[in-house]
């Protein structure tokens, strides 16, 4: 069965946890910009970690499904309903045949994730459902969303991981039945993961390959001063404006591997934050890199928003992300037993 | 060699501080080799590019990271020579069109060279290049290998468009767009060959430390192998 895209929003795309093994041809990472929060999604819904859901930037997607699903969201303070009633991210929701889905990004901007359960079934292109969006190729037609797509959703609308592929459509009728169920599921999503909306965007960095290119006073400013989101940014990166980060000599660099986080500064001296649509290459020194359990909060910017940055030890960033790995493991576990 | 943090899932592997074309290439072709045999666990892909080799891994299948990090050490520092198969052996032949309606800048290289369009064409297509690294869009092999009297800086302002399979120099390099982008090389002619194919494993035409020849063909050949 399929949903019917009623609205495309500006910037809405199929997307998965991202393409990996192809780096080595050009081929960008892509996936959802904040990969935690599909991976919270999917699983509330059912799915596999890396089943495709669909990334939202701003504006008002209207989704109308052609079946009974499960849904769940995450990302920044969007407002979600189906018809009026409100679904508060990291929570399930039951989806009947004909219900619209509404999700209505904030003035602010900011991106959301939105699993449903089975997963959005489009073809897998070198290993991955992710739309890669510059190499036009993956995900709905290697291109964003438009008024009036169908996607097609796997038929199997599982519930949970253990459920085998001939009940699987079983779970979504049992919940439906279930009157508690259908207002708010029992369990959720820490709401630190759900809701991606801090007061003060603080990102925090360890020291990049290049850190000593740059003068002292860059190295300082770059963590006490602000700096503004331009217009410009995009999946590829976001692009900031600031105090110009000036290097000690200006040699060319060859092109080295770079990742999502990768904070390059090009000879105009004002950095650029890359996220899951960057080249797998680039030849700008990289004065730091925001660590992984902070790239939510990176891909939730929005033109016009402030961030600084604050240093952190590689020991520190690697702790925090084993510690959420961690988390996410026991988060999974204990979905799977709610849902058994 | 040296090993240092890109971020804190991935690492880049210097192998080498400075890139002489066979030199570097060979040694990172080997290392990348040494690292794949190793099997690490955790590491997802590794990404060559001149002197260094890009590691990501997946911190979701690292228990340590130290202990990662060690695993490629030892991986590294294995004595493998003679066992290891050898790194690339072929030459990729592309055939070029160089004839005016293709080559758009090559006036402007040969102003530059101080060379006649047809000189600059036949070194072009005489020299044996090879391949960098892959990056910049899906596919776009920086070729290195260029005669250096040939190299001519960037333009000023990149072109919105430049057509897929145009062949260029960028600086000392010389590469082919594989698919219609934004570029600031100064094109040359034009291949007639699928340079990045997502049906294809590997995708791109292009890997590495391939070597490639460019063979110059007239407009007959192109529309014929076009087909």
């Amino acid at each position: 069965m399929n949903i019917s895209v009623r609205s495309a929003g500006f910037l809405t795309s199929v997307q998965d946890l991202g393409r990996t093994g192809f780096r080595r041809s050009g081929v960008s990472l892509s996936g959802a910009l904040d990969a935690h929060s599909l991976r919270v999604a999917n699983v509330l819904v059912g799915n596999e970690e890396n089943a495709a859901g669909l990334e939202v930037t701003f504006g008002t997607v209207r989704l109308a499904f052609a079946d009974d699903r499960l849904v769940a969201w995450c990302g920044g303070p969007f407002s979600v309903r189906i018809g009026e009633e409100n679904i508060a991210p990291g929570h399930i929701r039951f989806v009947g045949k004909d219900n619209e889905l509404t999700m209505i990004a904030p003035n602010s901007g900011g991106r959301a994730w939105l699993a449903i359960s089975g997963g959005i079934d489009v073809p897998l292109v070198l290993g991955s459902r992710s739309t890669d969006l510059r190499g036009k190729f993956g995900g709905h037609e290697g291109r964003a969303l438009r008024d009036g797509d169908v996607l097609s959703l796997d038929k199997e609308r599982r519930f949970t991981n253990r459920r085998e592929k001939t009940d699987g459509g079983l779970a979504a009728t049992d919940a439906k039945r279930r009157p508690g169920f259908q207002s708010a599921a029992p369990w959720g999503a820490p709401a630190t993961w759900a809701r991606i909306a801090p007061d003060r965007i603080a990102l925090r960095i360890v020291k990049g390959i290049d850190w000593d290119l740059f003068r002292s006073e860059a190295q300082q400013s770059l963590g006490s001063s602000a700096f503004n989101v331009t217009p410009d940014s995009d999946r590829m990166g976001v692009r900031l404006e600031g105090p110009e980060l000036q290097r000690t000599e200006s040699s060319d660099l060859l092109s080295e591997a770079v990742a999502p986080g990768t904070l390059q500064v090009p000879p105009n001296g004002q950095p650029i934050l890359l996220l899951g649509d960057c080249q797998t290459i680039g030849g700008y020194p990289k004065i730091a890199h925001v660590i992984t359990v902070d790239l939510p909060i990176a891909a939730q910017l929005s033109p016009g928003a402030t961030v600084r940055f604050q240093e952190a030890s590689l020991a520190e960033a690697q702790a925090l992300l084993h510690e959420r790995e961690k988390d996410f493991a026991l988060f999974r576990a204990g979905v799977g037993l709610h849902a058994r | 060699m040296r090993i240092e943090p890109l971020g804190d899932s991935a690492l880049l592997v210097r192998v080498v501080e400075e890139f002489e074309a066979e030199k570097s290439l060979d040694a990172v072709l080997r290392a990348t080799q040494q690292l794949e045999l190793a099997e690490i666990p955790g590491v997802i892909e590794l990404v060559p590019a001149y002197t260094t080799i890009g590691i990501f891994l997946d911190p979701a299948r690292i228990e340590a990271f130290d202990q990662v990090r060690t695993n490629i050490e030892r991986a590294l520092e294995q004595d493998l020579e003679g066992t290891l198969p050898r790194v690339t052996t072929s030459i990729i032949e592309v055939p070029v069109c160089y004839e005016s309606e293709f080559a758009l800048d090559l006036e402007e290289v040969a102003r530059h060279a101080g060379l006649p369009q047809d000189e600059i064409i036949h070194r072009h297509s005489t020299a044996i290049y090879r391949v960098s690294c892959v990056g910049f869009t899906p596919g776009f092999a920086y070729l290195s290998g260029l005669p250096p009297e040939l190299a001519t800086p960037r333009r000023a302002s990149p072109r919105k468009e430049v057509p897929a399979g145009a062949v260029a120099i960028g600086g000392t390099q010389t590469g082919v767009y594989p698919r219609k982008s934004p570029g600031g090389w100064n094109i040359i002619g034009r291949a007639p060959l699928r340079f990045f194919d997502v049906e294809r494993n590997p995708p791109a035409l292009f890997q590495a430390g391939d070597r490639v020849r460019f063979r110059k063909i007239l407009r007959e050949e192109f529309d014929q192998l076009m087909r």
